[in-house]
């Protein structure tokens, strides 16, 4: 067992959340993939990872019950809780909804939607990019300038006031959101190398235990 | 930006891998997770492991290797070989594999494509087109399958769209031609392949030195190179295909990014 603050990655059966179990525990947590309330309500701090489609992560989350524990958990953390992370369609999931899945409606913890990418390149974009970072945020401490990262992703958040980054693919797509303790990367950290892991070490450092 | 990735391949049979490897400095150049952590260390932008053993007996060899990988190798990888339905793609994937590839599996039954883009995303899907060129087939490459032994008949390039359309993430594409002869890419079949399709393509089979790697991404047009044997055998660190790609104009992270 990992010393180091608990931190719990929700758990709703989707693709590959080992991989941020273990990235998150290589940067000193206690990280453990968990569905149950009680080990949530413990933990001190939320990892919401996502990958795939809009639609499908979201009837995922509450088909493990995890839909209002992860609403409620992301307002605290926006008002200044408990810190909350969430990783790609983790992230986009924060939205009001998303152009992927018109029906379905996200946790709508912060404003804006999610779009297709548009424009002259690929979709999905899925490559490294540099980040252009906004704001001098705390979970970007320490990392180079034009820090890159691994994306993969057919739709992308608008930019808007909680943007912290952004990266460039035909247009500034939104990379990273922030308000208060709660923060959302479009990327992949755990999949980002070296810089990824510095990125969740800042997110591990900023828990209550932390270093 | 667009900016390209540089995947090596690695063979693996019975959970070690083949095709002499000659790292000097490795402990055991044969264990995949090793050879992994090297190429990540070094640079490489994601790993593409090919079963190429895969019977049955031997899942759980993978599915072990996959296990110890994620857990070592913080970079995006790929694993191909054997997958034949949604269940042997979703062990894969929770053992930590981020993307699963298929080949044969998905020409016997294409509607294998679109049952893994459904459960997993689209992103999860590679879809591996082995050609090779046969002027009787419209585009002028076949499509060949069971590890390029067997002829299909089928068009490279209409199969390469349908797979587009059914649900893969991603083309990943050798020629059967090029494929150990060193002599380069067949550029002429990825830009037909790239061309008709909207999705990432890989660029496989052939690579002999570095300028290959910039001719794949220049007149290619791949959004991705992918190379065994100039790596695995010590000829090219991945850091100095990057930075010769980098001085030839291609956009690549920079190793230590």
């Amino acid at each position: 067992m990992t010393e180091g603050p608990l931190v719990a990655v929700l758990d709703y059966g989707i693709g590959n959340l080992r991989s941020a179990q273990k990235a998150l525990q290589r940067m000193g947590a206690n990280a453990t993939l968990t569905a149950d309330r009680g080990l949530i309500d413990e933990a001190a701090g939320i990892v919401l990872p996502g990958v795939g489609a809009f639609g499908r992560c979201l009837e995922a989350l509450d088909e493990s019950g995890l839909t209002d524990i992860a609403r409620e958990a992301a307002v605290d953390a926006a008002a200044g809780g408990r810190p909350f992370l969430g990783i790609c369609v983790g992230m986009q999931m924060l939205f009001d909804g998303s152009d992927e899945a018109s029906g379905s409606r996200g946790l709508g913890v912060i404003e804006g939607r999610v779009r297709r990418i548009t424009g002259d390149v690929k979709c999905p974009q899925m490559q490294w990019n540099r980040l252009d970072i906004t704001d001098g945020d705390a979970l970007f401490a320490g990392l180079p300038d034009a820090a890159w990262m691994y994306f993969v992703h057919g739709y992308a958040a608008q930019v808007g006031p909680a943007t912290v980054a952004t990266c460039e693919y035909g247009k500034p797509l939104c990379a990273a959101v922030r308000r208060g303790n709660l923060w959302g990367v479009q990327f992949h950290p755990e999949k980002s190398g070296r810089t990824g892991l510095k990125v969740l070490g800042n997110f591990v450092d900023s828990l209550p235990g932390g270093s | 930006m667009r900016s390209v990735r540089v995947i090596p391949c690695l063979d693996v049979d019975g959970g070690r891998v083949v095709k002499g490897v000659n790292f000097v400095d490795l402990r055991d150049a044969g264990d995949p997770v090793e050879l992994a952590r090297r190429y990540d260390e070094e640079g490489a932008d994601e790993l593409v492991f090919l079963d190429i053993t895969a019977s049955s007996d031997s899942r759980e060899t993978t599915i072990d290797m996959v296990r110890h990988t994620a857990e070592e190798v913080f970079i995006p990888f790929t694993v191909g070989g054997g997958i034949r339905s949604v269940e042997d793609a979703r062990a894969i994937l929770r053992a930590g594999a981020d993307k699963v590839s298929v080949n044969t599996a998905a020409v016997e039954r294409p509607d294998l494509i679109g049952e893994l883009a459904a459960e997993f995303g689209e992103q999860c899907v590679v879809v591996a087109v082995d050609g090779r060129r046969n002027s009787e087939v419209d585009s002028g490459f076949e499509v060949f399958i069971h590890g390029g032994r067997t002829p299909t008949g089928l068009d490279a390039v209409k199969w390469a769209t349908r797979a587009d359309q059914m649900g893969a993430g991603e083309i990943l594409l050798t020629s059967m031609d090029s494929d150990g002869t060193r002599d380069g890419f067949d550029i002429p079949m990825l830009l037909a392949v790239g061309g008709a399709v909207s999705v990432p393509l890989i660029a496989s089979g052939g690579v002999g030195n570095l300028d290959h790697l910039v001719a794949g991404a220049v007149e290619g047009l791949a959004d991705a190179v992918l190379a065994a044997s100039i790596f695995h055998f010590g000829e090219h660190t991945i850091a100095a295909a990057k930075a010769h790609m980098a001085t030839a104009g291609v956009s690549v992270r920079p190793v230590g990014s």
